[in-house]
């Protein structure tokens, strides 16, 4: 390893990427647009959660008219309605006048309808949550920066990788005294460095407006989202490493890329879905980057409260360099 | 005295296909060393295995009397047939990308100047027209001032004038003392530009020697070359080759002033009559049997 060799790729790979403008802007904007989007989707009192037909021109007395998140949709024609209920575009129908409801039996949101309607069990006190709310914009922000990080890292170092091969430029590069090792070095630090600034200004660009919990500490943050992006971009080297047709490694890297952004818990929670679905996941790095941000920014976690997190990237990221040095052919 | 570059009896395989079938060459310091052939002779691969990046299925290539080691990656400049280079990098800032990878290397001003570079300095590789672009990837492979330089057909779709200006570069290098390897579809670029050359097909070589050396080997005879409506359609009379062209009529002979004796007896206007020595181009036909771009 020469270290004047490995700064002459270096240069000129962090000036191709910053020059070209599209690329660069969609590496910012992408993120900011669905952090942005999320947050003005769920602020205010939140989505309706059901949707009630109700037969107009009756009395409205119910106390159930008054329920928050479900939204009560005028209904003049009591066929019509029967028939979206049939088809589960109303949730149920109403009709106050009469004392009658229809839900559909095999509506997982009638049944629960049918019992807020009916009352359910009585007698119990409630009791209210207090301290800071987490809205889910908090908890969103570490998906959306892991996720912009895993495309940025696979399509960005093994994509790009894979269009050098196609095109000669790295036979060229390998007519050179250039190493794989020092070629690969550099693909790495150019594009760590480049995800880990756009994720801080992405971050501190859309706090200023959302202002998001965090009750752990940021230095942790950033060392989980540099460890993560290495095992990305290990991840994305590994897939480059042999490939020279652009569409095959396409095809390999939505492959991979899918998945994770669906089972890492970039949108959602895992709680409560399939134990195999939870233990499949945890073979994808993106879930320990998510696991380990989430908890550093809303638990107030500490490295060593997401140590198994951290040490399963790093485990990652050493078999994914070594693989792909291995694997790897100029041509 | 040990040549500079040396191949033994290299073969490769390409999925059960034989691209070079023992092939072995020496070539010494300071020359220009051509290998011509027609597409598929195995000219390439025989190139890139001299170039050390092709692993030949058996065989050896040593440089000054070493293998090709860093030593070798070191002091060679290569300029491959097809190539790309960075997007959104200017010329100045590709030729300085290479520089740096070498631990010697010759100055940037005096590298510009000589490939004339000095009006695209600032470029955008994206944009640079097939003349231009092959002058950067000729100063490519100069700029760690190589004892060896591979050009891999250097002028293919350049137009004649910037064919005859990249000429003059290789005879800058040439004078500089330089070996150059050189593989050209062109026989006058051969001609004009290589010390010794090797004639491969079907992967081996086929002929070898200075163009001078070869053509006097394979030929004793000029061509006559006369129209062919200036030409009688019944020539049984010559006692010489004639080959009947589509516009033209070739006749070899050894020996002009009787050939032309025969013509004026024959009562053929000679007006128009042209009188050539053998090419490198008849001597590719007549050793391939191959039009020369086919």
């Amino acid at each position: 390893m020469r270290l004047y060799r490995f700064l002459a790729i270096l240069g000129p790979r962090n000036k191709e990427f910053w020059r070209d403008r599209a690329a660069l802007a969609w590496n910012f904007l992408f993120p900011i647009a669905v952090v942005v989007g999320f947050a003005i989707a769920f602020s205010g009192q939140g989505p309706d959660l059901y949707k009630v037909g109700l037969v107009e021109g009756t009395p409205q007395e119910l106390a159930f008219l008054d329920t928050k998140y479900v939204q009560f949709v005028p209904v003049d024609d009591v066929d019509k309605a029967v028939v979206k209920v049939e088809r589960h575009q109303l949730d149920m129908l109403l009709d106050p006048a009469s004392r009658r409801y229809w839900v559909n039996d095999s509506s997982p949101a009638g049944y629960v309808l049918e019992r807020l309607l009916q009352g359910g069990d009585q007698g119990l006190s409630k009791q209210l949550v207090t301290g800071d709310e987490i809205r889910y914009v908090d908890w969103l922000i570490s998906g959306i920066l892991a996720m912009n990080l895993m495309f940025s890292a696979l399509f960005g170092v093994g994509f790009v990788i894979v269009r050098y091969r196609k095109n000669g430029v790295l036979k060229r590069l390998r007519a050179s005294p250039l190493t794989a090792f020092e070629f690969l070095a550099a693909q790495v630090v150019s594009r760590l460095w480049l995800l880990i600034a756009i994720s801080v200004l992405v971050f501190v660009g859309t706090d200023l407006f959302l202002d998001y919990r965090m009750y752990g500490s940021y230095l942790d943050l950033l060392i989980v989202f540099i460890l993560g992006a290495m095992c990305l971009i290990s991840l994305g080297l590994l897939f480059a490493a042999r490939i020279a047709s652009e569409e095959l490694a396409g095809g390999l890297l939505n492959l991979i890329s899918w998945p994770m952004m669906f089972l890492s818990g970039v949108w959602f929670s895992l709680e409560g879905v399939n134990p195999w679905i939870q233990k499949l996941a945890l073979l994808l790095p993106l879930t320990h980057v998510i696991d380990g941000a989430r908890a550093i920014m809303i638990d107030g976690a500490g490295l060593l409260d997401i140590a198994p997190n951290l040490i399963v990237l790093a485990g990652m990221t050493a078999l994914f360099l070594a693989l792909g040095s291995w694997l790897f052919r100029w041509e | 005295m040990t040549a500079l570059l040396e191949a033994t009896d290299l073969v490769k395989h390409y999925r059960g296909v034989k691209a070079v079938d023992g092939v072995s060459l020496a070539i010494e310091q300071g020359v220009c060393f051509g290998l011509l052939g027609p597409n598929g002779a195995g000219k390439t691969t025989t190139v890139e295995m001299l170039e050390g990046i092709n692993e030949p299925t058996s065989g050896d290539v040593r440089y000054q009397g070493g293998p090709l080691g860093s030593r070798f990656r070191d002091e060679a400049g290569i300029m491959f047939q097809t190539t790309a280079l960075q997007d959104y990098i200017t010329v100045r800032e590709t030729l300085e990308m290479f520089r740096r990878m070498y631990p010697r290397t010759v100055s940037l001003p005096e590298l510009i100047e000589s490939c004339s570079l000095q009006e695209f300095l600032d470029r955008d590789n994206r944009k640079l027209s097939g003349g231009q672009r092959q002058r950067l990837l000729l100063a490519i492979a100069l700029v760690n001032d190589p004892q060896v330089v591979f050009l891999d057909e250097p002028t293919t779709g350049l137009d004649p004038q910037a064919r005859r200006n990249f000429w003059a570069l290789v005879h800058d290098i040439k004078a500089a003392g330089k070996t150059v390897i050189l593989t050209t579809h062109y026989m006058e670029e051969a001609y004009e530009l290589c010390d010794e050359i090797i004639i491969m097909d079907h992967g081996k070589i086929i002929s070898q020697g200075t163009p001078k050396a070869l053509l006097a080997k394979h030929f004793n005879d000029v061509v006559l070359q006369l129209p062919k409506e200036d030409f009688p359609a019944g020539y049984g009379k010559l006692s010489v080759t004639v080959l009947d062209g589509k516009d033209a009529v070739e006749i070899l002979t050894s020996d002009v002033n009787e050939t032309i004796h025969q013509l004026v007896e024959m009562a053929v206007p000679l007006n128009r009559l042209q009188i050539r020595q053998r090419t490198l181009e008849d001597l590719f036909l007549e050793l391939t049997g191959k039009e020369l771009r086919a």
